[in-house]
């Protein structure tokens, strides 16, 4: 009984004066009488146990720590390998378990947010459209497995308070999508019923962040007024600082409210809703009588609804398949440079136990238990490990914004940081990190303990081999071949991308951003004069080629799509007829660079007196009129009849990853007066032989002087707009790029390691070979065959994990096949030079290898 | 210093004879009248500190045979532990001077 209590003490104290204290308390048992005194004796035992056994094991660690602390300060540089190996992978796990965990495993941060649930319009080919006002309106009012449903539009504005006019990021949102989300406003009201009716007074509800910059952070911000693209809007209340919808830069919110003429097009299709499903209604259930639903609109609607279904899904699977797939990936990076540190560190330690053999011998041989010993070197690991986490968690917190750039916009994601979990989640792998690679050594150390005092010097007879070390290795090089691969095929992927045409010249095009703000510039006229003013002062720049308005530039803007109808031509309700459609000015052509194939561009002529035209794209021509010529034909957009008058080429309007819709452009000169404002050309593209930047200041001034109140937003070039389209990408393959480097270095240093210590061993055994004549020829031979069958061996293994890989991020690498035979190739080269500079050194130590001296030191 | 009151009875219990694990405790009881019981968690905790610190050994030789209990071990004070043991006293006697001239302690009674 009492020797269960004694467990309680540190074994090497147990071992030590477990006897004694085993007959110090028979003996008490014996003297004492009675079941009380018993008891108290018992209840003392135990706490004397207790206390004095924790004391006991304090005392150990506090003595290991010390022993292990003054071992670092007398090898510092291993120490600092140690600790450094031990916090990039550490490091690196953290940063990314951090992003993950948004990512992945939070739920979203609404009110039962499991039922919340995104509904997009379906068409074949296309699962997630946006919805159309009466569509939308139909549904919500139709189905009744959801509790609430709401709309909204993103919305981009500029506001005009105090100060400069900026560009403000927002959304338009029905008045229950708050509440249902679960998110009240910090301060003020939120948006009701009325603020929703058409004609109603503006109002707007500000993002915490903005409050706090362009309002000082005032409480009686709250019932200002400000200009939203010229309209007043009173500031009604300020949202919390952690929120932030449909996008993380959204900083703006008024109620979404619908025009007559937005009800009456089932075509114009801008909305996103999100709904939450009623308790017990499972998704597949909401499904269902979505399907119900849709088909009876079909039948009302033909035309317009013909084959339009719908999706639901939750929200929470909303994250983007992609970035799903990109932070698995990352993950996967990460655990390998995770594991490759600690099989590194567990070889570091395994080399410094086999040359600390003597010591330990010596305290073995001293009485040290086998325990002692075994715990005395693992506080020195977790140690070491220790001081690599807290480096490598700092290097987390200063690693984590690079990642959340990975990371889509419509994750909300306040401020990810490392907070109480993610310090936890680093706790631990620390620990068994430091487990890891010093329980190895540790246990090596113990089993050759005893031997180690026993023969002179030499360590096994002929070189004993190492299976543990090479296959750690083997294990190190084949972690480090699939992540070359996995970051080499990113990195094609986007060269790739790089090498696709977007259907424009984009060197040596600024473009901006003008507001065009309603109601001053709702007619054509105004419109026209402004343009007029600008271009003329633009074009007489020096360098500038040509100038050019358009509604949207391609890839900054992917929709505005409209529905098509050509007279004469049967459209099946299966096909998608719609258009990317832009109104352009004379100029726009030329200044993009975009070719025109046949007939003419818009031209000044092509004004409210002249006959409607159009020009279309390539692709358009060539969905309704294939192998004719499309000049002179005509067909129903934007609703007016338009003749083509010119075919250009293809645009990538939705960027260079996606197929985009046919592309329509008509003149801005004959826009209606009020009518889809949205659509006037408000993006100028300049094109010169100046640097594109140089013209910034010159065409602000021609712009401030066409209209003092005109603000200026999103001034970049047009190579800037393609490489930001790319840009995730870029990063993507830079950070795993990164993870190979760190990879591909650690195990070139393990391999070093392995094989100095190696030659080290059998620097005797190669003597003896030389003096018996071995040719330095055959001692290379032997050494670097060592080394290339564990390359091989490595890489092999390597080359299959990362196809693995490959196959499971097959998302990630637009349309590159996962075996692509270039990246494999020059990883497994890659690795065999690593392997092969790895071994040089030692290499060259073994055949300078003097058999006399090797010899002597028998 | 001061030296912990568990380490300078068990110096002062081993100061005279070379005593085993059990006869400490006894000796300390005894000692302060059954003040001070050592429990043998603290008293081994203390012996294993006492030995690493050179304050105390293990003794090779053992007493009288008819005395002796072959299983225990023995500790003897060293000269170091001694030397340890007379600064402490030195210490605590100055401490109870000042303690006298400040008007606590009892006095000469």
């Amino acid at each position: 009984m009492y020797r269960l209590l004694l467990l309680l003490y540190p074994s090497s104290f147990r071992a030590e004066y477990g006897e004694e204290m085993c007959r110090d308390f028979a003996r008490k048992r014996r003297q004492a009488s009675g079941f009380f005194a018993l008891a108290v004796l018992w209840a003392a035992a135990i706490g004397d146990a207790i206390r004095n056994g924790l004391a006991a094991h304090w005392d150990l660690l506090w003595q290991d720590v010390r022993y292990a602390s003054r071992k670092i300060r007398r090898a510092p540089g291993f120490a600092a390998t140690v600790v450094l190996v031990a916090a990039l992978g550490i490091g690196a796990t953290t940063a990314v378990f951090t992003v993950a965990d948004y990512v992945l495993a939070r739920p979203l941060p609404y009110l039962h947010a499991e039922r919340l649930v995104r509904m997009w319009g379906a068409r074949p080919g296309y699962s997630q459209l946006e919805l159309s006002p009466p569509n939308y309106l139909d549904w919500r009012a139709a189905a009744t497995s959801f509790e609430a449903m709401a709309a909204y539009s993103p919305w981009s504005t500029s506001m005009v308070g105090k100060g400069d006019p900026i560009q403000v990021e927002g959304a338009n949102v029905a008045a229950d999508l708050l509440p249902m989300l679960g998110i009240a406003p910090a301060m003020g009201r939120g948006f009701t019923a009325y603020d929703e009716r058409s004609g109603a007074p503006g109002v707007v509800m500000l993002g915490y962040g903005l409050w706090e910059s362009r309002f000082g952070g005032r409480m009686d911000a709250i019932g200002e007024k400000i200009l939203l693209d010229g309209d007043p809007h009173t500031i009604i209340g300020v949202m919390p600082p952690e929120f932030s919808f449909p996008q993380r830069r959204a900083q703006l919110w008024r109620p979404l409210r619908f025009a007559p003429a937005d009800l009456a097009d089932r075509r114009n299709i801008y909305l996103s809703a999100i709904a939450r499903r009623k308790p017990g209604v499972s998704l597949e259930q909401a499904r269902e009588e979505m399907r119900v639903i849709t088909a009876r609109l079909a039948t009302q609607y033909p035309k317009e609804n013909g084959a339009l279904s719908a999706t639901v899904a939750n929200l929470r699977d909303q994250v983007l398949v992609q970035s799903r797939t990109l932070v698995m990936a990352l993950l996967g990076a990460s655990v390998c440079v995770l594991l490759i540190a600690c099989t590194n560190l567990a070889n570091l330690l395994l080399a410094r136990a086999l040359s600390r053999q003597k010591e330990l011998a010596v305290r073995a041989s001293l009485g040290a238990g086998r325990e002692r010993l075994v715990r005395q070197l693992l506080t020195e690991s977790l140690l070491l490990a220790g001081l690599g986490g807290a480096l490598g968690i700092a290097g987390a917190n200063a690693f984590v914004p690079l990642l959340v750039t990975l990371v889509p916009t419509s994750l909300p994601m306040a401020n990810p940081s490392i907070d109480g979990r993610v310090l936890l989640f680093a706790v631990a792998i620390t620990v068994a990190t430091g487990l890891a690679f010093g329980v190895l050594p540790a246990l090596r150390a113990c089993r050759d303990g005893a031997s180690g005092l026993r023969e002179g010097s030499r360590s096994g007879v002929g070189g004993r081999k190492e299976p543990l070390r090479s296959a750690l290795v083997v294990a190190e090089v084949s972690l480090s071949v699939a992540l070359l691969i996995t970051s080499g095929l990113l990195i094609r992927a986007l060269w790739r991308l790089h090498a696709i045409d977007p259907g424009f010249q984009q060197a040596g095009v600024l473009t901006l951003r003008t507001a065009l703000p309603a109601p001053k510039y709702e007619n054509v006229v105004p419109r026209e004069a402004f343009y007029q003013r600008v271009l003329s002062g633009v074009r007489a720049l020096p360098g500038v080629q040509s100038a050019g308005f358009t509604s949207f530039l391609p890839i900054v803007v992917r929709g505005g799509v409209w529905a098509v109808d050509v007279t004469g031509q049967h459209q099946e309700p299966s096909e998608n007829h719609t258009a990317s459609l832009r109104f352009i000015t004379p100029g726009y052509f030329p200044a993009m660079g975009i070719p025109l194939k046949q007939g003419r561009g818009v031209e000044e002529s092509d004004d409210t007196t002249a006959p409607p035209v159009a020009v279309v794209s390539e692709s358009f021509a060539q969905r309704y009129w294939p192998g004719q010529n499309a000049i002179g034909r005509s067909f129903q957009i934007a609703f007016g009849t338009r003749t083509i008058v010119g075919v250009a080429g293809n645009v990538r309007v939705r960027g260079l990853e996606a197929s985009s819709e046919p592309q329509v452009y008509l003149s801005s000169r004959q826009m209606r007066d009020r009518f889809i404002v949205w659509y006037a050309p408000k993006d100028l593209a300049v094109r010169s032989t100046a640097h594109p930047t140089s013209l910034t200041a010159a065409i602000r001034a021609i712009i401030h002087d066409a209209d003092p109140q005109q603000p200026i937003s999103d001034v970049q070039t047009l190579t800037e707009i393609v490489e930001s389209n790319t840009a995730s990408r870029r990063v993507q393959a830079r950070v795993l790029g990164a993870f190979a480097a760190i990879a591909f270095l650690l195990a070139a240093v393990g391999i070093h390691g392995l094989l100095s210590f190696s030659v080290s061993q059998r620097t005797q055994e190669i003597g003896v070979r030389m003096a018996l004549g071995a040719k330095s020829g055959q001692i290379l031979s032997l050494i670097l065959g060592e080394s290339s069958r564990l390359a091989i061996a490595g890489v092999m293994l390597g080359a299959g994990l990362g196809y693995g890989a490959g196959r499971a991020m097959q998302s990630l690498l637009a349309g590159l096949d996962p075996g692509d035979s270039a990246t494999f190739a020059t990883a497994m080269a890659l690795a065999v030079t690593m392997t092969l500079a790895g071994s040089l050194i030692p290499t060259a130590r073994a055949v300078r290898v003097d058999p006399a001296v090797a010899v002597r030191a028998e | 210093m001061p030296l912990p009151e568990a380490t300078f009875h068990i110096l002062m219990a081993v100061a005279e004879d070379d005593r085993h694990g059990y006869a400490i405790i006894q000796e300390v009881a005894t000692r302060t009248d059954g003040m001070l019981k050592l429990s043998p968690g603290t008293l081994y905790r203390s012996i294993q500190r006492m030995l690493e610190q050179g304050l105390i050994q293990e003794t090779a030789e053992r007493p009288a045979p008819e005395l002796d209990d072959e299983r225990r071990r023995y500790y003897r004070i060293t000269s170091f532990g001694r030397a340890v043991a007379k600064a402490e006293a030195r210490r605590l006697a100055q401490l109870v001077k000042l303690a006298r001239a400040s008007g606590f302690a009892p006095g000469r009674a």
